[in-house]
């Protein structure tokens, strides 16, 4: 079972349905025992950093995540749930988790002809081998909508990048937890892949005798 | 890469119908909304709009029922709209499965209502839609369905819904509404050209070409249409179609 975190924020309903085709429980949530019971965590989020970082204090998931993070549960962040995994961002003001060491600045452009938000889909470059990417062959491209983006303090950490006027972090990954600036759940065929992956994933991590 | 430009198909229903519309009057019965986006989904389209055009008219709440059945059958970018005029319809409709939320009456009539879920959820969930119609020569906006005339232009209205908060602009020409003979050029240019936001160009689409038109001489960010997404041939057979990868690359729309 996946847990995809409820925070008030977020796309949820795409996420599970996602995982229903692929045939993977799910239980959207803010309950803790539910959360420590699962075998990975999906932490999704729309909007804006220092409205989603409050509400995770708020429902005192900051600290459930963290927890989860270190005993080593598998960990999605997508879209602003990506965000939160850093440091901090130029969007606000509060901490974030900082369990990848990253900052998300604001896309800033000499050439006035691209907008922002980044809207749209886009494709990838793969930058390091990693169980999420298994068997994505040919280009990938996925639906991205985000003003902000991160900037790794490690490159190692840096998992895909994609180009919108300059390169930046598409998605990034430490140890068990990972992040991705673009929806997977709504990018059709190529975001279904990564859910498998990240199922995969979990289930390794559930039979290893995690997530009890 | 830059990112392509994005072709999407929008959807028209009232009371649970998918309906098309000609000049924002006559009406076409066209089916079940479900099952049109469950085709859409498999032809791997861009994005799709989902639009309840009898929701203000008739002071209806969205139809958040149908909006879930057609959400959990699509695995792509979705935005609504119709009827919205709280924050709380739009957390909703954000819960659901829609990324964006579509605003059009409320634009005018309650503009902190934008603001507002643009602080809350975050410019790129908010959309505003405008409906522009030709009068005595000049571009008026409307609202509620195209039945109410608004004091603004639509290069103005742009630029007020870009300070307000919108990370998106539709800009509907009425006058095209169903008419599959091209877009009005000038009026997407228009607006694209005053704001920073990106612009989604809808109504006369009938062909690849147009939608080509649209995004290269138009500046339009992104090509949305009903009709050619929904009919086929002259005689405007009912039939759910979306231009292939294959085509748009051909058309030289997306790169490939």
């Amino acid at each position: 079972m996946i847990a995809i975190l409820d925070y008030g924020l977020g796309n949820l309903g795409s996420i599970s349905n996602m995982l229903k085709v692929i045939g993977e429980k799910s239980k959207i949530t803010s309950d803790k025992n539910i959360i420590k019971t699962a075998d990975g965590i999906i932490l999704p989020g729309v909007g804006a950093f220092d409205a989603g970082m409050s509400r995770l204090d708020e429902t005192g998931l900051t600290e459930i995540i963290k927890a989860e993070a270190q005993d080593g549960v598998p960990i999605l962040g997508i879209c602003l749930g990506m965000q939160l995994l850093g440091r901090c961002s130029e969007e606000g003001s509060l901490s974030g988790l900082s369990l990848i060491p990253f900052e998300c600045k604001r896309f800033r452009f000499n050439d006035n002809a691209l907008k922002i938000p980044h809207m749209g889909w886009d494709t990838v470059d793969f930058k390091k081998q990693h169980p999420i990417l298994q068997g994505l062959a040919g280009q990938q491209r996925y639906y991205f909508v985000h003003s902000y983006h991160a900037v790794c303090d490690e490159s190692a950490d840096v998992l895909m990048t994609c180009d919108y006027g300059y390169e930046f972090a598409a998605a990034v990954v430490k140890d068990n937890v990972i992040g991705m600036q673009f929806h997977p759940e709504k990018s059709h065929d190529f975001g279904l892949a990564i859910f498998s992956n990240f199922v995969k994933i979990c289930r390794e991590y559930g039979n290893r005798g995690g997530g009890m | 890469m830059f990112t392509r430009p994005r072709i999407i198909p929008t959807l028209l229903i009232d009371d649970r119908d998918l309906i098309k519309t000609v000049q924002f009057g006559k009406r076409t019965y066209l089916g079940d909304p479900v099952n049109a986006v469950k085709i859409f989904n498999r032809k791997g389209i861009d994005e799709l709009s989902v639009l309840d055009i009898g929701a203000t008219k008739n002071d209806r709440e969205p139809d958040y029922e149908l909006l879930k059945d057609i959400a959990s059958e699509a695995f792509m970018p979705l935005s609504c709209g119709g009827g919205i005029r709280t924050l709380d319809q739009i957390h909703e409709l954000l819960a659901i499965g829609y990324e964006k939320v579509v605003i059009n009456t409320a634009l005018v009539k309650n503009p902190g209502l934008i603001t507002k879920a643009a602080e809350r959820y975050g410019s790129q969930s908010v959309v505003a839609s405008i409906d522009a119609k030709k009068c005595m020569g000049d571009y008026k906006c409307f609202v509620t369905d195209g039945t109410e005339e608004s004091k603004w232009s639509p290069t103005e209205l742009a630029k007020e819904a870009e300070r307000l908060g919108v990370g998106e602009i539709i800009i509907n020409f009425i006058d095209n509404d169903g008419m599959m003979k091209g877009y009005d050029i000038a009026l997407v240019k228009q607006v694209a050209d005053v704001v920073s936001v990106p612009v989604v160009a809808i109504g006369g689409a009938g062909g690849i070409k147009d939608l080509k038109k649209v995004l290269q001489e138009g500046h339009a960010h992104a090509a949305s249409g009903g009709s050619m997404f929904v009919y086929y041939g002259r005689l405007k057979a009912v039939l759910i179609t979306a231009p292939s990868e294959k085509e748009l690359k051909e058309a030289g729309i997306y790169k490939s």
